[in-house]
């Protein structure tokens, strides 16, 4: 198939999916309460973006995707990194990553209130713990599966201590199974997002169920276009990244 | 070179085993070779004779069992007395060419810049300066090694080590690089110790060459080869070494 035959058939596929979207709540088949038809939405969107509550909003959540992404990836590599080069780090973590990697992120909520309450900081914490994950087993995995033979070229060339040993052969031999990691993380980072938010802290979360509280589900879904479109737009960046950062290889 | 002239490898009762499921394997055996400064050593043998290991006592990627290994080399001359050429180039492969060279560079103290100048003079040793910028998976077989023998030069060994660094090519290949190797031994005056399972590539190249046989390994022929440099490949001394080599061969893995 040519890559033009393929492109329109994707968009006839989305007018298609738009056509009977738009057809189901204005045939009376679904109430529009409960789903707001597309053609609604620019009236929604611009009423958002002039009240200012798209920007705070959407500035909010960024700001916990961000600092709760960095965070996690972080400490995952970091800590990922010491479990893949060390037996005895590896070792000594072994039974407490198995008591704590299968708790999922969201059974921290109840803590992260306690701890940090509705703020900012308790949504980081959430999205931190989902990413971390992800990226330690990613790092790990990629420094246990570094060429034993680069290694070799290294210590034969007289870099001999743990430090050289990762600054010169490890990380950068692992970057691509690192990166790979980090863009699961990406986005299980942005599911994270609304699931933090939804208990309160300010963001697109809240905002979303304080719309969905009223009814107004244009709102909602308004939002819901939105995390779409950032995440392709964080997407879309990290693989241009990450392209130029392996673009070493075949 | 005077007659009291130390050697610059200085190997006494070599013996190397491991221990596996409790089964001990010797892999060399109470080895004695003094390799005197500038001569083109090469070591032949079968696979498994340990070869490859006695390159890597020697630059310490595997411990002796017992024995001694003394080196006359001049730690005020530079960090890495010994530099090693593997069999596969082992190129980083996130790293360009140029920097692949300077890579060894990196704990001698340089800037940046330097490095980069003594790696762009090693290329262009090498012959290879125009690929500088690519990237080791742009290359081929061959000039991979190339590479490498530019990165293992590039930290101004005083021993070169190679580890049956052409077996992996082909043969037009291997001839070019061949003659490639003793241009550069004869331009850097450097002690060269060569492993290969290769008996023509041995006395083609070889001041001496050295038989490892049996096992564990011991040295089973030591010989020296006088015919001047360049040499022609059908050389009637180098077929009659070749000759004679291949007997001393075939006689050893029949004792054993």
């Amino acid at each position: 198939m040519t890559s033009f035959r393929s492109a329109a058939l994707a968009v006839v596929g989305l007018a298609a999916f738009l056509a009977l979207w738009e057809a189901a709540p204005r045939l009376d088949l679904v109430n529009p309460a409960f789903l707001p038809p597309p053609s609604s939405l620019p009236a929604a969107f611009a009423r958002e973006i002039s009240s200012g509550a798209w920007l705070r909003a959407v500035a909010e959540s960024l700001s916990h995707y961000v600092v709760g992404l960095g965070a996690g990836a972080g400490a995952g590599i970091a800590l990922g990194l010491l479990a893949g080069m060390f037996r005895w780090f590896e070792s000594l973590t072994a039974w407490v990553v198995r008591l704590l990697r299968p708790i999922p992120g969201l059974a921290w909520v109840p803590f992260a209130i306690i701890w940090f309450g509705v703020q900012p900081s308790a949504a980081v914490f959430i999205i931190a713990i989902g990413v971390f994950w992800i990226v330690f087993f990613a790092t790990q995995g990629a420094v246990r599966g570094v060429d034993r033979d680069l290694i070799e070229v290294a210590q034969a060339f007289g870099f001999r201590g743990p430090f050289a040993r990762l600054v010169k052969i490890l990380l950068p031999a692992a970057t691509p199974g690192i990166l790979v990691g980090l863009r699961t993380a990406l986005g299980q980072a942005w599911m994270a997002v609304v699931a933090a938010e939804i208990f309160g802290v300010p963001g697109i979360g809240a905002r979303m169920m304080q719309a969905s509280s009223l009814l107004s589900t244009d709102i909602v879904v308004v939002y819901m276009l939105t995390m779409a479109g950032l995440y392709g737009l964080f997407d879309t960046g990290f693989v241009a990244l990450q392209g130029w950062l392996l673009r070493w290889r075949v | 070179m005077s007659a009291v002239e130390r050697p610059i490898i200085d190997i006494r009762g070599l013996s190397l085993a491991y221990e596996r499921d409790g089964r001990r394997t010797e892999i060399l055996s109470s080895l004695d070779l003094a390799v005197p400064r500038g001569q083109f050593l090469v070591i032949v043998g079968e696979s498994g004779v340990g070869k490859s290991t006695l390159l890597r006592v020697l630059i310490d990627l595997a411990k002796p069992s017992t024995g001694t290994v003394h080196l006359d080399t001049d730690p005020q001359k530079t960090r890495t007395p010994m530099a090693l050429v593997f069999q596969d180039a082992r190129l980083l492969p996130w790293r360009r060419v140029i920097d692949n060279v300077a890579f060894g560079l990196e704990r001698h103290g340089l800037s940046k810049p330097e490095r980069r100048e003594r790696a762009a003079a090693m290329l262009k040793l090498v012959g290879l300066s125009d690929l500088a910028g690519r990237w080791p998976h742009q290359l081929s077989g061959g000039q991979r090694q190339r590479i490498a023998i530019a990165r293992a030069l590039a930290v101004e060994p005083e021993v070169l080590l190679m580890d049956e660094p052409f077996s992996a090519l082909d043969s037009f290949t291997r001839e070019g690089l061949q003659d490639e190797i003793q241009r550069i031994k004869a331009q850097t005056g450097k002690t060269v110790l060569f492993v290969t399972h290769d008996i023509d590539e041995a006395v083609y190249l070889a001041d001496r060459v050295v038989v490892l046989a049996g096992s564990p390994g011991r040295i089973a022929a030591d010989v020296t080869l006088a015919p001047p440099r360049p040499r022609q490949r059908r050389d009637a001394a180098l077929v009659e070494a070749a000759r004679h080599l291949r007997a001393e061969l075939s006689r050893r893995s029949a004792e054993l």
